[in-house]
């Protein structure tokens, strides 16, 4: 289990680097000057604001946002292009057919505990007819056939059972996320390495085919990059995407 | 519905055009948002297969908080023989390789140009990186920031031998921009620019960005009703973010966000508003920060890497270009500016300043539409008297919805050719 004692080590170290303080410092002076605009200047305060947000782990989710750029940089993103540039379109296309089928384990999963039997029984159907005919999942047959696709993981489940979000969490390479969610993670690696669908137990060199490849194939698919939104708001906004995004998949 | 939306464009196209030009959307707010349907759009490669290089650290103190802006960005791709270059500087807030930069550097690329993509010096990088007074919207100063930017480009880039020629193109405010560049280049002849192209520029930045925040005004309930449009903004930016190959917070990714869904005609102006309002708050909030002028930002206050700036956020989005005008950029230059007032100051970063010199510069041409959403009424008039026959006024269009249609696309780059 060598990757994910490699993301639990990077977490607490993470958690160690995150107790800065997100208050501005004052140079002179005995307190902040008034600047030209205030928000009592300008806005009632009953107004909603997408800049208002409960984040009281602000100061671990700035330094991880950080964390994450230069994981990012140096790190996934030399490792992406050149995964680009040495695979050739068709088999990364397989790779990620591989990786959507293989998560349809997963989506079942959530289904059932969701209490939605015929969405379960579609996804089923998917992964069946993608790991016979798909030659385990490395083309996607049934997407050529109609068949629905759907998404879900264990942060979704919570969230139908009802719970909330919870606090905004940055999590370290997996990026912005909340509390619920970061369960839901947890819960579903779990699930997923009980099951070992790939037999990992026996195998234990493919490992080092699977998460290599799982992790390029995720980093691929995300057109986002840190840092480059052109907003030096783009913490807040992100914030405020993220949390948004996760709440119309939760009620989809 | 967007094709049904496509095919009564196409329908209604024809019996309103007087001539044959026929790009199909008629109400210019829908043609600014909606650009041009992808069948009428010129065919260009999918990939722009752009290099994309950092210039070295200017001199001065650069803000902790936007310690990932220290170096400015630039994007090029040179061809395999000798080939003149064309520069293109990005419209307000956009960023070198995205946006509308990037269907006009694939198509100089195709036709055979050496390219330079550029920042436009009102994005957040470019005030930190390469603004010398960090105040940007100051004509003159801006054009002596991106002229010293091309010229560190030119030598960055390298291979000379194979640059048989410099030309120039902007759109937007980068128009404005590359006609101040353009003049300046006429006294200093570096770059001797052969052929210059302003696409939709402003005639005066002052009316334009009054027009653009008035246009606030159409939130609809008001704007005490602002932080509610704004989510619904973000929350449909969520939508085409899934989508979009990058991810930026810029006009034309608002716009983009909304192709499938545009807005009824009252909202479409508070949505193009918006869209320019995310430009500003960047804008205003990074040379606030630039220069501790204290106007959202407390001027006795620094931010670290870690300091929390959504309460700045909330504020910096409520606030105009007009207001940035008046409490920033005025009472800034106004010390070195004696002999000007606040209200001729507005005509120093407007195209009348550099009047005389558009008039009698062969090689510089515009490209306009007579329905530009960001001109005040009359002001079109400008484009043809001063420039003569190298001013193209598409009839319609809006702000730079044209811009990629086939006819405007084979334009653009003929007038290079």
């Amino acid at each position: 289990m060598m990757p994910r004692a490699f993301f639990s080590i990077a977490l607490v170290l993470s958690l160690g680097l995150g107790g800065c303080s997100t208050k501005p410092v004052i140079v002179s002076g005995d307190g902040p000057e008034e600047p030209v605009f205030t928000s009592e200047r300008l806005i009632a305060s009953d107004v909603e604001s997408p800049f208002q947000i409960n984040d009281p782990l602000e100061g671990f989710n700035r330094t991880m946002y950080r964390f994450n750029y230069h994981a990012d940089r140096w790190v996934l993103m030399p490792a992406v292009r050149t995964y680009r540039f040495l695979i050739p379109q068709p088999l990364r296309t397989g790779v990620r057919n591989f990786f959507n089928n293989f998560f349809n384990i997963r989506t079942v999963f959530n289904q059932v505990l969701q209490g939605r039997p015929v969405r379960a029984m579609q996804t089923t159907g998917r992964f069946a007819v993608n790991t016979t005919l798909g030659i385990a999942g490395l083309f996607d047959v049934a997407t050529h056939a109609g068949m629905p696709y759907h998404r879900e993981d264990f942060g979704q489940t919570l969230g139908v059972w009802g719970f909330g979000p919870g606090a905004y969490l940055v999590l370290p390479f997996f990026g912005p996320s909340n509390i619920r969610d970061g369960a839901g993670l947890a819960v579903d690696s779990a699930f997923q390495s009980w099951l070992d669908p790939l037999n990992f137990d026996d195998h234990p060199s493919r490992q080092y085919i699977y998460y290599p490849l799982m992790i390029l194939d995720t980093r691929d698919k995300v057109a986002f990059q840190y840092f480059r939104t052109g907003s030096p708001f783009e913490y807040e906004l992100v914030r405020r995407l993220i949390l948004t995004v996760r709440e119309i998949e939760v009620a989809k | 519905m967007r094709f049904l939306l496509i095919a009564l464009l196409f329908v209604a196209a024809p019996g309103l055009c007087a001539n044959d030009y026929a790009y199909p959307i008629n109400n210019p707010f829908l043609a600014t948002v909606l650009g041009t349907p992808e069948p009428l759009r010129a065919v260009l490669p999918e990939k722009a297969k752009l290099k994309i290089k950092r210039l070295s650290r200017a001199d001065w103190e650069m803000p902790a908080a936007m310690w990932y802006s220290e170096r400015l960005e630039y994007s090029y791709r040179l061809q395999r023989g000798s080939a003149p270059m064309i520069f293109l500087i990005a419209g307000t807030g956009g960023f070198h390789n995205t946006g509308k930069n990037l269907p006009l550097l694939k198509a100089f690329y195709q036709a055979g140009f050496h390219v330079v993509g550029i920042t436009s010096p009102t994005h957040s990088q470019f005030v930190v990186a390469a603004s010398t007074t960090g105040v940007p919207g100051h004509q003159k100063n801006d054009a002596e920031d991106i002229y010293r930017v091309m010229q560190q480009i030119r030598d960055d880039i390298g291979h000379q031998d194979r640059i048989t020629g410099y030309n120039m193109a902007g759109y937007s405010l980068g128009a404005t921009n590359a006609g101040f560049v353009a003049e300046l280049d006429s006294r200093q002849r570096v770059f001797n620019f052969e052929r210059v192209l302003m696409i939709n520029p402003p005639l005066s930045i002052y009316s334009s960005i009054s027009k653009l925040d008035r246009m606030l005004q159409n939130i609809p309930g008001g704007m005490d009703n602002f932080g509610l449009y704004f989510n619904n903004i973000v929350q449909a930016i969520t939508g085409a973010y899934k989508q979009s190959s990058t991810v930026e917070f810029s006009p034309e990714l608002v716009f983009e966000a909304f192709k499938d869904n545009p807005p009824t005609s009252e909202e479409l102006g508070a949505l193009i508003g918006i869209a320019f309002r995310l430009a500003s708050s960047a804008m205003i909030f990074t040379a606030d920060e630039r220069t501790d002028f204290g106007f959202i930002k407390p001027s006795n206050v620094r931010l670290t890497k870690n300091t929390s700036l959504g309460a700045y956020g909330q504020v910096a989005v409520r606030v105009g270009f007009t207001d940035y005008y008046h409490e920033f950029f005025w009472p800034f230059y106004e010390p070195k500016y004696p002999d000007e007032s606040r209200d001729s100051f507005v005509r120093l970063h407007s195209l009348y300043a550099i009047e005389d010199y558009l008039r009698g510069a062969p090689n510089v041409a515009v490209f306009h539409n007579q329905d530009d959403v960001i001109l005040a009424a009359g002001e079109i008039d400008f484009f043809p008297e001063v420039f003569g026959d190298r001013a193209t006024i598409f009839p319609n269009g809006g702000h730079l919805g044209n811009l990629e249609y086939s006819v405007n696309m084979a334009k653009i780059v003929g007038y290079f050719k």
